[in-house]
């Protein structure tokens, strides 16, 4: 039974893009810890936290683009589930400190004693083991797509509705978070991590094997997105994003189709926030805000939603971009990403790689894979 | 439901009111198993909206559907309502234009529709044999790997009829089948309805006279939500009030 499906998963393109990331997953540490500083080929650690933090991004741009490139569901909330798998992570850090905290509470996180809590709140329990905590990544993201997506879904909410609810849902994980009563840390969010797995976080190994795993994240979110969108599932999901009402009168169950992908999505999601937050050391309720969903939103229409490389390139570029457009003129980088927006949205419809793949399609081959998310958007704009 | 035995589709005193406006009014028809019908009316008469009621797309305000001798079709929603055998051909072609024809017709074909049977779905020497003998009756073999957006209007009327085929309904219910198409590709349609109509029941709504006249079946013709008129063709362009309505005009 789930033969096919890695076969179908493993084409040609997909095995090339996943030996790239594996290639990088193995060089690009090595480079980093075995070359001698005045190496050419030696990789700084800040490079590495860098590339650490976009790998991540890419991971969320590639979940993203499941559900919009390829089902049409515009998710404007990706963001929450990004952080609520790194709030898992970071409540799993915060229970290894220890008794290495400022009030030294061998159980309590530090903004507990504060607070003056007397004891670990039961939503706590078990986030000092990783095996749990992994599960939790999973799980919490997955729960609430499935509850979200469970009545947004049957009640047929689509189109600029869904986009606005998904929205209001991050806005109200935000709001929520903030609260210190919640037991989240509050404002501060969860921070001062000194080690995972019984690691030094702040170690140079710890940091590339981090980056390493993210990569090989990446890796294999990839494999699980391309055996979706080349199984037969993968043609129900275009069909349901072109012509939705069509497909219920062929017989699919369109709201166990779209829920489907927004759940596997949503935990692919959370394993990106929960490999970022050991990798930039501190999660609040920041990573909640409405802004972060939609610039995810940017990074995959950049790229190219409807193909599975567009979002990752798409993540990658505009991220380097903003890192070295916030370094020189970081007043200017909001109006530099609407401006980008607006002119891939006028100019480049279909992304860097859509454009791309479709100048060498038309050159080469007759048949172009995803020539028709403008139809989606007609479709979307007359209903 | 007595009066419903024996029928494959029974629609007794069927109302629907769009703000008022009663685009079907009492409605009653019965469809025996095998049997094909063609469904005329001037344009607002309620011939498609009849098919969103059947289809699950539109809910009644009163009156019965009912599927099969035994299914009250208004408590389903079109997906247990295709899974149940009812086929629907729209009166706009719509095909999933990003895919191809041959994929289409794949993912008509009546296999089952979940999403973990599709997703670990392997095609089968059968599912190739049967889309073939479905793209040789459609005529587009030599475009199966095309994407669906590049047919032609006609084609896609085709295509769309292919996957009702594939789809193996028991009761077809096809709106409009001809519009846009040209004198031959009209009589290759009604030859192809009644070649279909030999194995299950098919309802055709058409506003071409020929080609009503070209299936050669009972007409029912529908004014204003209800019918005016039931019979052979002849019998009913005999009928005063229809000639009134309908062919008069
Ligand atoms: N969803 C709807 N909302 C409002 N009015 C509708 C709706 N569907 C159909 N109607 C109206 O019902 C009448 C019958 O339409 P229709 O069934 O499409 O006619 P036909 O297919 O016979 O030409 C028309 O006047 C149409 O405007
Ligand atoms: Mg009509």
């Amino acid at each position: 039974m789930i033969t096919p499906f890695i076969i179908k998963a493993l084409d040609k393109k997909a095995s090339w893009v996943v030996a790239i990331l594996v290639a990088i997953a193995i060089f690009v540490p090595i480079a980093n810890l075995a070359l001698p500083r005045d190496s050419f080929f030696h990789i700084p650690n800040y490079a590495i936290s860098l590339m650490g933090k976009y790998t991540c991004y890419a991971l969320l741009a590639l979940a993203l683009d499941l559900v919009w490139g390829y089902c049409g569901i515009l998710s404007l909330g990706h963001g929450a589930f990004f952080a609520l798998g790194g709030y898992a992570m970071g409540m799993y850090l915060m229970r290894q400190i220890g008794t290495r905290g400022v009030y030294g509470d061998p159980v309590l996180p530090d903004f507990m004693v504060f607070l003056n809590w007397k004891e670990l709140p039961w939503f706590w329990h078990g986030f000092d083991m990783f095996w749990f905590a992994a599960i939790m990544i999973l799980f919490v993201p997955g729960l609430l797509a499935f509850v979200f997506g469970w009545f947004a879904f049957r009640s047929r909410v689509t189109g600029v509705y869904l986009s606005i609810i998904t929205q209001a849902m991050t806005y109200a994980l935000l709001l929520a978070f903030f609260r210190n009563e919640m037991g989240f840390g509050g404002n501060n969010g969860l921070t001062d991590f000194k080690d995972i797995l019984g690691f030094d976080i702040q170690a140079d190994t710890t940091r590339a094997a981090l980056f390493a795993a993210s990569c090989i994240a990446l890796a294999i979110s990839f494999l699980i997105c391309s055996g979706i969108v080349r199984s037969k599932f993968g043609k129900v999901l275009v069909a349901v994003r072109d012509a939705e009402s069509r497909s219920r009168f062929f017989g699919y169950r369109v709201e166990n189709v779209k829920l489907f992908v927004f759940v596997v999505s949503a935990m692919m999601a959370g394993v990106a926030g929960a490999l970022y937050v050991p990798q930039v050391g501190i999660i609040n309720p920041g990573e909640f805000a409405p802004a972060n969903s939609i610039e995810v939103v940017v990074w995959t229409a950049v790229g190219g939603r409807g193909t599975l490389v567009g979002p990752i390139i798409g993540a990658v570029l505009v991220n380097v971009g903003k890192t070295f457009f916030t370094a020189a003129f970081p007043e200017f980088w909001l109006f530099a990403l609407g401006a980008l927006f607006v002119g891939v949205t006028l100019f480049l419809p279909k992304g860097i790689v859509g454009s791309v793949s479709g100048l060498y399609g038309r050159a080469t081959k007759p048949r172009d894979e995803h020539p028709n998310l403008h139809s989606a958007a007609k479709e979307a704009a007359a209903e | 439901m007595k009066e419903a035995k024996g029928s494959l589709l029974y629609l007794d005193g069927v109302s629907v009111a769009f703000d008022g406006f009663k685009a079907i009014n009492n409605l009653s028809m019965v469809l025996k198993p095998g049997e094909m019908r063609a469904i005329i009316g001037p344009n607002g008469a309620g011939k498609t909206t009849m098919m969103d009621i059947i289809t699950g797309k539109t809910r009644p305000d009163s009156g019965y559907v009912i599927f099969d001798g035994e299914i009250d079709l208004t408590q389903h929603d079109e997906t247990d309502i295709a899974a149940m055998g009812v086929g629907r051909k729209f009166q706009k072609p719509t095909v999933f234009e990003s895919h191809t024809v041959w994929d289409n017709l794949e993912l008509a074909l009546n296999r089952k529709r979940g999403v973990f049977s599709t997703l670990f779905y392997k095609t089968t020497g059968k599912d190739r044999e049967q889309i073939d003998e479905i793209l040789e009756t459609i005529r587009l073999i030599a475009r199966r790997d095309e994407l669906a957006a590049n047919l032609s209007h006609g084609q896609k009327q085709w295509l769309e009829i292919g996957m009702l085929l594939a789809q193996e309904p028991k009761l077809m219910l096809v709106d409009e089948p001809v519009a846009g198409m040209t004198d031959s590709e009209t009589d290759e349609t009604a030859k192809l309805l009644r070649e279909i109509a030999k194995t299950r029941s098919v309802v055709v709504v058409e506003h071409d006279m020929g080609f009503v006249r070209n299936l050669d079946v009972k007409v029912t013709v529908l004014a204003e939500g209800s019918v005016l008129a039931e019979g052979s063709l002849d019998h009913v362009s005999a009928n005063e009030k229809v000639i009134e309505n309908y062919l008069g005009r």
